[in-house]
């Protein structure tokens, strides 16, 4: 990727509004920073001149001006409070700094989140196809955390570290250029092999995360399959599996953690052979240039001493940022790879001024994912305005495709579909869909109340319309009898339906849509058969003008069907009626038969 | 994928002593190593608290205010000081090590007594709990536990033995600053204490939003197709702008307490800094002047010394103020751990049994009698909660080699039956016999491990096709697997696969459609080769003509076995021996297919109920 391309997909734009705080919080770096520094010189000006009555190294005019004013000016109670004063700003600065650093990250972090989850919604569902929801979530999730952790700690504390050490090293070098160079001479070396450090460990990191993650699937996968462990008495087995992995997450662990222990240890002990050195030097100046002109007090080794001190830990810390530098980019980059995905687009007219009321049309319909058609292949059928659908078909022979085609969420790659004689390719797909109720053989409920499941498609409805849609479902009682009734949440906060109560829930939220055509692909496979009769009933009923299609294995529901389409593999093998079908040789007579409906009718017992 | 469960992060709770008696006893386990840990503490505080007598002495015997400055020995100090610093590095790089030793010491020791609690817990737990719940334990809150108390006995160490060694060298110098310097230390505590504390439950309360949000992306992803055919982009993308914004409200108010923090406990320790000076300073002049303040003599160095000890004293206060917030924070994990560990398992085998058959973890097979397959209800009954009871004074003899199938509505009592046979759950009263014997009597191993059980909804584990087959009977060679998989007529699909045996199922088995890890849990039964099958609505996501030859396969395989089965799909089961009619818990009807038919019943009724549309067709006609 290249670099400018980086930053614009999500970064950028999610920097928006967030520009002004990352700009006050560099000014209070710097004042938080000086008003550090002021601090120490405080010390080092009391050492010197109010208790020794040495010049102190501070600049001339304020030292004339301190001078001028006598026993004021020697005071130890104006000097404790100016340090106090001082120490309280830089608390202040850095108090100012993180919070609009925190706002500013925040809104960032808020804008990409916004940014991603948009995109999810506008990405064609083929994407979700491709992509693993757990990847995405982890995408969504931590490395926005990690650009968020990049922009709140390390961007500002490599320009914290900077700003230090360019006032620090101005300070000490209008002091004595030597002592500074001395007191500066293991950073370059610190800062450099921290950051090759890191950027060695990194490796081992990865390994403690793979290790961890080995752990964690083999305690998921046990758990969801515990019956299985049991039922083959494998318990054995799994717990030997388990002690493996937990030993090499500990084993890899605790080598990173030597690592890192070698790494504090020894740059710890640089750090302190600066300050060493520093205070051994400063006492070299000092006795050297007595009775010069220009002597290095004790007041210049103290400051020394603690400029050094507070440069050294942040510099030991810049090689560990830099070398984190390189995950950001890393996350960054798996961010773009969503926001770079293309949108579902319009592929005709998107008129939204097309009645749906008609006529299905499927001619000569070609399908396939990675645009080969070898999902549906020349399909043509029409079905009537008031007809019911039956569809039949092994599994992989295209069916759950086919009617999904009529919802555009895939597009055809060949023929075309008309409904009402508009081409679906020029209906604008919000139209098309509204248009369409669909129950899907594993439905999805959101993770809230039944009653607003159901009413997602008709917010304003009243209680008596969802009632309805409710028993229509044969979903009433069953709702009823939960403690919380029609406000029980379901889904990942809530109760866990089971496989029938979740169809039969996505059953009443397709009624409520009122849409013309409904389309229920496998979706009373976990309902039992006479429930499943039931449902049908209530449909056929209210059914009216629209067109119903119903996929399922079952041949009592696939009677009823004023047409039946038989898919094998991807072709429609057969069509027409029950009574049509039973005659005819074919799959349809077969699964009749296997199903113990006899071609000639009657009971065999 | 976060598992954090922060049901009580409202808690504000008392300090449990006993509770964390007991979780620091896992650190103790390894003696040697917390002594080790205490020894490099010990240097490297001690080592800590010198460097300002260092300052102090270098400032007295080479700057000498007072006198003629010298730099003889400078550089013997210079190596006595390197001397210790290296010795401070080495002990901080083995400290650092040791107490990593020590947390994974803890966390192993903790998920593998979890892990085979959870090996050894029943169905009632389960039913109860779910895997997400028990992931958190398993996975965060133990690495969170071991995490903190390792290091919180590291920190601990060091402050103690820090603080120990300032206080006395500031009282051997001069106890009368030191008193006035140390006035700080009670408000720097109990206002590090308070606010850490406070920081500790707004993060919490960023960690809650944090985990909507987490679900939030879970739902829009696993719902798209679902959201797309409702035409819900908008409402669900503004529904998720109001998750994001009370995330960033939460998180920058967390922020910002935790940014009042630290220039909050740097100020009040620079107090005591400014107290050394004003005092400090004064009482250094008049010992240069020749006279003395109420502090007595006082060097230049003592003053320096002080100034050094007052601005880094607030370090370890914070730090221990840290660890108590801490402790209270993480409390809740630490019971709700620890009451995973205590957890009792309602199905357990006696001490005689486990005596005699050994445990599920160390099995005494050689002991195991043979099965034969002949089950006996005598007198259960059975409820999961008492106020609903489901199996009452429930009898029903199963002869080995029978193939017995289960019919009846979602709730009468199938799968109840199936738990029972299966012993994931036992008996409120009354027996089950397995070949004539209470199955209590025996372990639950020995009933399992000659138990095949196909589940509605088949669970794979990750791994290889030919890993899944081989599951029940991981020593079984390649040969056995293939022969498998072509008895129930999996071997088409796994052949027409990339890797044919060796390709990934991936986790739980996402990379094969419904039907096919049917098939492949069909198999791996047929492979394990047990005495008693038990196939639970196994056939339904098969489509039918595959189902068919399943179907011929089982008959070949339930032959000689003793088998039950449970079905909606009423052709499925035509060819039991016995098939049971169960409503509200107890048999309604018995008897073959015909038999049932003739008698003109509830299964009849059902079974008509299929052919009853077909004939008003045909009468139509």
């Amino acid at each position: 990727m290249k670099k400018n391309d980086r930053y614009k997909p999500l970064f950028l734009p999610a920097l928006k509004g967030a520009g002004w705080y990352f700009i006050i919080s560099m000014f209070e770096v710097v004042l938080g920073i000086v008003a550090l520094y002021c601090a120490s010189i405080v010390t080092s000006y009391t050492l010197d001149w109010v208790l020794l009555g040495q010049d102190p190294s501070i600049p001339a005019p304020l030292f004339a001006w301190l001078k001028s004013l006598g026993p004021l000016g020697r005071n130890y109670w104006l000097c404790g409070i100016a340090f106090l004063l001082f120490t309280v700003l830089n608390g202040l600065f850095t108090l100012l700094r993180r919070m609009h650093i925190a706002k500013g990250a925040e809104h960032m972090a808020k804008s990409m989140r916004d940014r991603l989850y948009r995109k999810l919604n506008a990405v064609p569902y083929d994407y979700h196809k491709h992509v693993s929801t757990g990847d995405l979530v982890q995408r969504c999730t931590s490395d926005v955390d990690t650009v968020r952790k990049f922009v709140t700690n390390q961007l500002i504390e490599i320009v914290r570290i900077a700003v230090m050490f360019v006032v620090a090293a101005s300070l000490m070098f209008a002091i004595r250029w030597e002592m500074a160079l001395i007191s500066m001479a293991v950073m370059p070396i610190l800062t450099f092999s921290s950051f090759l450090y890191f950027r060695y460990v990194r490796k081992y990191f990865t390994e403690v995360d793979e290790a961890e993650g080995a752990l964690s699937t083999a305690v998921q996968e046990n758990l969801t399959g515990v019956r299985v462990v049991r039922a083959f008495g494998q318990q054995r087995a799994e717990y030997d599996k388990f002690t493996a992995l937990n030993r090499d997450f500990c084993k890899k662990n605790v080598r990173l953690v030597h690592l890192l222990g070698f790494y504090w240890g020894s740059s710890d002990a640089i750090g302190y052979l600066q300050i060493a050195l520093s205070l051994a030097f400063g006492i070299l100046f000092y006795v050297k240039t007595r009775g010069s002109a220009n002597p290095f007090s004790l007041g210049d080794i103290y400051l020394f001493l603690s400029l050094t001190s507070r440069l050294t830990w942040p510099v030991r810390q810049l090689g560990r940022v830099l070398a984190d530098m390189g995950k950001t980019t890393v996350s960054l980059d798996r961010l773009n790879e969503i926001m770079n995905a293309d949108n579902e687009t319009e592929p005709g007219t998107a008129r939204s001024d097309v009645d749906l009321n008609g006529d299905i049309a499927f001619s000569h319909v070609s399908f396939g994912y990675e645009s080969k058609n070898d999902v549906l292949d020349d399909i043509s059928f029409t079905a009537k305005a008031g007809q019911t659908v039956g569809i039949l078909g092994s599994t992989g022979s295209g069916k759950s495709s086919m009617v999904q085609l009529l919802q555009r969420l895939y597009p055809v790659t060949g023929g075309e579909i008309t409904i009402n004689g508009t081409p679906i390719n020029d209906i604008d797909h919000a139209v098309l869909r509204r248009n369409i109720a669909i129950v899907l053989q594993e439905p999805f409920l959101y993770s809230r109340s039944i009653r607003e499941n159901i009413m997602l498609t008709a917010p304003d409805a009243g209680e008596a319309e969802l009632f309805e849609a409710a028993r229509e479902a044969a979903v009433h009682d069953v709702i009823e009898r939960f403690a919380d009734g029609y406000d029980t949440v379901v889904g990942e906060r809530g109760v866990t339906l089971s496989g029938g109560q979740q169809q039969r829930v996505a059953i009443a939220r397709a009624l409520m849509q009122k849409a013309p055509i409904m389309i229920f692909d496998d979706s009373m496979s976990a309902v039992d058969t006479e429930t499943d009769a039931k449902i049908r009933d209530a449909l056929r009923r209210h059914h009216g003008n629209g067109i119903l299609f119903i996929i399922s294995h079952r041949i009592t529901t696939l009677m009823e069907a004023d047409l039946i389409l038989v898919l094998d593999r991807g072709k429609l093998v057969q069509q027409g009626t029950h009574a049509e079908l039973i005659k005819e040789q074919g799959i349809y007579r077969r699964i009749a038969e296997i199903q113990d409906f006899p071609a000639k009718g009657g009971e065999e017992a | 994928m976060s598992f954090d469960n922060e049901a009580e992060f409202d808690r504000e709770e008392k300090m449990d002593a006993k509770l964390w008696k007991r979780l620091f006893g896992y650190a103790m386990r390894n003696r040697a190593l917390f002594v080790r840990i205490l020894v490099s503490m010990l240097i490297v505080a001690i080592i800590d608290a010198l460097y300002p007598i260092l300052t102090r002495f270098a400032i007295d015997r080479f700057v000498r205010p007072d006198a003629e400055p010298t730099a003889d020995g400078i550089w013997l100090f210079f190596a006595v000081y390197a001397a210790l610093v290296i010795v401070q590095g080495f002990c901080t790089t083995r400290f650092i090590g040791r107490s990593g030793e020590m947390e994974m010491a803890i966390s192993y020791a903790i998920r593998q007594e979890a892990y085979l609690k959870l090996q050894t817990l029943s169905f009632s737990f389960y039913d109860k709990t779910s895997a997400g719940y028990l992931m958190a334990r398993m996975v965060s809150d133990v690495a969170r536990l071991s995490d903190m108390i390792a290091w919180s006995i590291t920190d601990f160490l060091w402050c103690g033995f820090y603080m120990l060694f300032c206080f006395g060298a500031m009282f051997w110098f001069n106890w009368k600053l030191a008193l006035i310097v140390l006035a700080v230390i009670p408000p720097l505590a109990v206002v590090s204490l308070y606010i850490q504390r406070r920081i500790l439950r707004y993060q919490r309360v960023a960690r809650k939003h944090n985990s909507r949000i987490t679900s939030a992306f879970n739902e829009g992803i696993m719902g798209a197709m679902t959201t797309k055919t409702l035409v819900r982009e908008e409402q669900n993308a503004k529904e998720f702008e109001t998750v994001t914004e009370d995330m960033r409200k939460a998180s920058i108010k967390a922020s910002v307490l935790s940014a009042t923090f630290f220039p909050l406990v740097i100020s009040l320790g620079a107090v005591g800094t400014s107290l050394a000076l004003i005092f400090g300073g004064a009482g250094v002049q008049a010992t240069l002047g020749g006279t003395e303040t109420f502090l007595g003599v006082i060097t230049a160095g003592t003053l320096v010394s002080f100034i050094n000890y007052a601005s880094s004293l607030f370090d370890p206060i914070q730090q221990l103020a840290g660890i108590f917030a801490d402790m209270q924070s993480a409390q809740a994990s630490a019971e709700r751990v620890l009451s995973l560990l205590d957890t009792e398992s309602e199905v357990r085998d006696t001490p005689e049994t486990e005596a005699k058959y050994g445990t599920s973890m160390d099995p005494k097979r050689e002991n195991w009698e043979p099965i034969a397959g002949d089950i006996t209800f005598d007198h259960v009954d059975f409820y999961y909660k008492e106020s609903e009871p489901l199996l009452r004074d429930f009898n029903l003899h199963i002869r080995a080699g029978e193939t017995v199938a289960l019919v009846g509505e979602t709730g009468a009592g199938k799968s109840t039956i199936v738990n029972l046979i299966c012993r994931f759950y036992e008996p409120r009263s009354g027996r089950i016999l397995i070949d004539g014997t209470d199955y209590r009597e025996r372990s639950q191993l020995w009933l399992q491990s000659s138990l095949g059980y196909v589940l509605q909804s088949p669970h794979l584990f990750s791994g290889t096709i030919l890993d899944n087959i081989r599951f029940g009977r991981p020593d079984a060679d390649e040969e056995s697997v293939r022969h498998a998989a072509q008895m129930v007529h999996a071997d088409t699909f796994i052949e027409r696969q990339q890797k044919g045996y060796d390709t990934e199922v991936g986790e739980g088995g996402v990379r094969l459609s419904t039907g096919q890890k049917q098939l492949i849990s069909f198999a791996r039964v047929i492979l394990a080769n047990p005495q008693i099958f038990v196939l639970d609505e196994a056939t339904s996501s098969i489509d039918t003509e595959t189902e068919q030859l399943i179907q011929s396969a089982i008959t070949e395989v339930l032959k000689d076995r003793t088998s039950i089965v449970v079905a909606h799909r009423l052709s499925t089961i035509r060819n039991a021996d016995r098939i049971l009619v169960i409503r509200n818990g107890a048999i309604v009807e018995e008897g073959d297919h015909e038999t049932l038919l003739k008698k003109g019943g509830y299964y009849h009724d059902l079974y008509m109920h299929q052919y009853e549309e077909d004939a008003m067709q045909e009468a139509l006609k």
